[in-house]
């Protein structure tokens, strides 16, 4: 889906990293050689967007383009190019449902449907009350339990209808629901419990 | 050194050569679009596949270095059927609107697809499209035709060194553009137009104007600054309708600068198409016999000498930044005739000039500069005074090993001029430390194989000019700058006129009065009658009473003032020479005829001086040249640069504090061509304060 940046009325005038933040920007700026401080201008991004509300205006852009010293295009380039960068205001909750093959086959359709009627809106929308925002996401490495949603930094797995709702209904409410897979099992364990070496899980 | 074989022909090339290059050198064409051989090697359009023996797949020409005893194979069935592919993909999101595209007939694009392209298209997907995008006032932008060669990009952060282009976002949603829909602050930005091989940025100017095929072309030199830029003149009928860049590499290579490409739309605008006469205070048009009539009475009234002859040094003749060395040579020869020593060609009254011609040539040539390896710039704003010699300087830079040193010219050590350099100093003083030899800077030249040092007009036109000129040449001198076989003393000219007067003399004779004495003397009713040849850069006011006669081809500052207008021709219509800040004499052609009774410049002064029964001893150009050349001889070696001859020009003395300032005001408006052109006029607007050295001027927007 075609990332649209933030109209000028959204953008904020000026950006400038937190005393804390900045101290985090000069770590990952040390990392580099002298005059290749441009490398870290992926890290500094992130940074940047997790301050500002998970989103990454074009005054943080250019405040990190001042930072390392190169021109600012060029980190317009990264920015537009890397999909995780958000160029325009998200929800407080960022839902990204992964549909690629193993989640569809597993039925992420149904993930899908009920983030949905959930939230009642569609792909790239946020609710009125700005706590959510929906979109789809290729694969994300969690296939081994399909299917799965990312929710800002925490991954919500093994799901159906009915547990996806939940989770959303459980943010909704302000609380904070079990990270990880939602049928009980642990981590990526076989579904049914362990096939072999029982002797080490204890439950034979 | 290699050896490969291409079409099973051997051919041996330098190491690190491309496949595409090797093959250019059996004069096998590869069709390609991103590569271009002066920018950095993308490799992403895929258009120049070959097939190389040993290899699963066919390979990127562009970027593959050439290897002993590679077997390419350019015509094969491999190569063909690939070039197809990549062919189609291309078109698979080209809008095919040639129709109503202006690089149609000179569209790479095009011209590939006839013998690449499919008849019929496969693809009946969606087809994307891209919003436009605004790169300022000179590049009209459609980017749906955009195939994502990234040359723009490219030149624009190479050679252009401003690095404001860019491609975002990714795949399918890739887009040119600057992101922030701002103007590129270059002034080479009308060479992205040349560069993109399909019509996703063409010349706003020229929008929707003309067809290649309908234009006659002339090839000719431009005038709008003292570099001497190698330029095709486009005509329909008699209108210029766009200039476009030759190659010359010793000169501009393949680019221009947008004043000499935009400018075009003030060829036909505030033109002067016939000869005007001042009555009553108010000009009137008149005959070519009135305009002459009304000369020769002021002249006669001026009264005669003992001699019977005109008094001469109550006359004086100045010419302008423009003009060609045909007229100020029959300019010179009739005041001579009329006994008047006071012949300036130096409007900006720049303290240069004289018998030794190394003190006023770019001594070491534009192509030169590669060549160096330390480069002090003294009073001058290379970047706007002479745009291809920086881009020089720029490329020069890129290549590493280049310190530069800046005095003055600038506005301050903040002032982009797309190279790093170290500021030194604001003023005189600085030089004359330099010249002392103890500062970090001269001992950098010193110890320099190939040092240069570039005085600009910023130092020259002041009245210590002769005395930074000595301080310059001691610095020259006492680093090393010149040897026998290199000489890095440089004076950078910013009128194309000014080398060729120099040339020629059209310097203040015995007792003659420079321009400062001409308007002088104007001023205190010394000077009756001041005939300027284009020269529309002095003080107006200062003219005072005397009666002005203005020869030239636009209606600015000097026809305003002036008593009598002689209508003349601009740079593209007539045929005459011009010497650039080499010293390379070069002619330019006529490309379209005067407006009206305008008339190329030195026939108006051979006819006035039959009037005045004093004729000038040449009938047609061809005499005029022959006798040209037979008093300067350099003028007759077209295209050549003969090394200037130094000696001690400049004179010893104590300096000025003021700071050097670039002449520049402003580079979109420097000549009567520039402030009669719309589109000038709008750049000026938007880059007022941009790069600028002397900030904003009062003819800003």
């Amino acid at each position: 889906m075609k990332r649209v940046p933030a109209p000028p009325e959204q953008q904020p005038d000026s950006f400038a990293f937190t005393p804390e933040n900045l101290a985090v920007a000069k770590q990952h700026i040390a990392k580099y050689p002298p005059r290749r401080q441009a490398s870290a201008v992926m890290p500094l991004l992130d940074l940047a967007q997790r301050q500002q509300q998970n989103w990454l205006p074009r005054a943080a852009m250019d405040a990190v383009a001042d930072m390392l010293e190169m021109p600012r295009i060029r980190v317009y380039e990264v920015a537009t190019f890397y999909t995780m960068y958000n160029l325009a205001p998200v929800g407080e909750h960022f839902v990204q449902v992964c549909t690629t093959t193993p989640c569809w086959l597993r039925g992420s359709e149904d993930v899908v449907g009920a983030c949905k009627s959930k939230l009642g809106i569609d792909f790239g929308e946020t609710t009125a009350d700005g706590k959510f925002t929906l979109i789809e996401v290729e694969c994300l490495g969690a296939c081994v339990n399909a299917p799965m949603m990312q929710i800002n930094d925490d991954y919500y797995e093994d799901l159906t209808a009915e547990s996806a709702s939940a989770v959303l209904e459980a943010l909704a409410k302000g609380e904070k629901p079990k990270v990880g897979p939602q049928n009980g099992r642990r981590a990526s364990e076989p579904a049914g419990g362990p096939t072999t070496l029982h002797a080490y899980t204890g439950d034979n | 050194m290699p050896t490969l074989t291409i079409d099973g022909q051997e051919i041996t090339v330098e190491a690190n050569t491309t496949v595409l290059q090797a093959c250019e050198e059996l004069g096998i064409e590869i069709p390609r679009f991103c590569y271009h051989d002066r920018l950095s090697i993308a490799g992403n359009c895929r258009m120049c596949l070959v097939e190389m023996e040993k290899s699963p797949k066919p390979i990127a020409s562009c970027a593959m270095p050439v290897g002993e005893g590679m077997v390419i194979r350019t015509n094969s069935p491999i190569a063909e059927k690939a070039r197809k592919g990549a062919m189609e993909f291309l078109l698979i999101n080209h809008p095919l609107d040639c129709p109503i595209c202006d690089q149609g007939g000179e569209c790479d694009l095009q011209d590939q697809a006839v013998a690449y392209g499919r008849g019929a298209s496969r693809f009946d997907e969606h087809k994307r499209a891209v919003k436009d995008k605004y790169l300022g006032p000179l590049i009209a932008t459609t980017m749906t035709r955009c195939i994502h060669c990234t040359r723009c990009v490219r030149f624009a952060t190479e050679i252009a060194g401003v690095e404001e282009l860019g491609a975002t976002f990714r795949g399918e949603e890739t887009e040119i553009g600057t992101y922030i829909e701002e103007a590129l602050t270059s002034e080479l930005s009308g060479n992205l137009v040349d560069v993109c091989p399909v019509g996703a940025l063409t010349n706003q100017a020229y929008a929707f104007s003309a067809r290649p095929w309908e234009l006659r072309k002339t090839e000719s030199i431009d005038v709008h600054d003292a570099v001497g830029c190698n330029i095709r003149i486009d005509c329909r009928g008699t209108e210029v309708m766009r200039i476009l860049p030759r190659l010359h590499e010793d000169i501009n290579e393949e680019w221009l600068s947008d004043r000499s490409r935009y400018a075009v739309d003030g060829l036909a605008l505030q033109r002067l198409d016939q000869p005007y006469v001042r009555v009553d205070g108010k000009l009137k048009p008149a005959s070519w016999d009135a305009a002459f009539a009304a000369i020769q009475a002021r002249l006669d009234a001026i009264g005669r000498n003992e001699a019977g002859a005109v008094k001469g040094e109550r006359i004086a003749a100045i010419a302008g930044d423009m003009a060609d060395v045909e007229a100020m040579l029959a300019l010179k020869e009739l005041f001579t005739a009329l006994g008047s020593p006071n012949l300036d060609c130096r409007q900006d009254g720049a303290k240069i000039g004289g018998k030794h011609r190394g003190g006023y040539l770019f001594n070491s040539t534009i192509a030169g500069i590669e060549d160096a390896d330390a480069l002090l710039l003294v009073g001058c704003n290379p970047r706007w005074e002479a745009t291809l010699v920086n881009a020089r300087i720029r490329k020069r830079w890129l290549a590493g090993g280049f310190p530069i040193g800046v005095i003055g010219g600038v506005a301050g050590a903040g002032v982009d001029l797309t190279y790093k350099y170290d500021y030194l100093g604001a003023g005189p003083a600085t030089l004359a430390e330099i010249a002392g030899g103890n500062h970090h800077f001269a001992k950098l030249l010193a110890a320099a194989e190939r040092p240069m040092i570039v005085v600009g007009s910023g130092a020259l036109a002041r009245d210590d000019g002769a005395v930074l000129m000595d301080l310059a040449r001691r610095v020259a001198q006492d680093t090393g700058m010149i040897s026998a076989d290199w000489n890095g003393f440089n004076v950078l000219h910013r009128a194309a006129s000014r080398v060729g007067g120099l040339d020629i003399g059209f310097l203040p004779g015995e007792a003659g009065r420079d321009v400062a004495g001409i308007l002088d003397g104007a001023g205190k009713g010394e000077i009756d009658l001041v005939w300027l040849l284009g020269a529309d850069e002095i003080d107006m006011a200062a003219l005072g009473q005397a009666f002005v006669v203005y020869q030239g081809h636009h209606g600015d500052a000097g026809a305003h003032r002036a008593d009598v207008i002689l209508p003349g021709a601009a740079y593209t219509e007539k045929d005459a020479t011009w010497v650039n800040t080499e010293g390379r004499a070069q002619i330019g052609r006529r490309a379209a005829f005067p407006p009206g009774e305008a008339r190329e410049d030195w026939t108006i002064l051979r006819a006035f001086s039959a009037v005045i029964g004093q004729p000038l001893p040449y009938d047609n150009l061809q005499q005029l040249r022959q006798h040209m050349v037979a008093e300067v001889p350099s003028l007759g070696a077209i295209d050549a640069v003969a090394a200037g001859d130094m000696g001690a020009f400049g004179v010893a003395g104590g300096v000025g504090t003021e700071p050097f300032e670039s002449p520049v005001g402003d580079y979109y408006l420097a000549n009567a061509i520039c402030r009669a052109s719309a589109v000038m006029a709008e750049c000026s607007r938007l880059f007022t304060g941009v790069g600028r050295a002397g900030g904003a001027t009062g003819t800003d927007g």
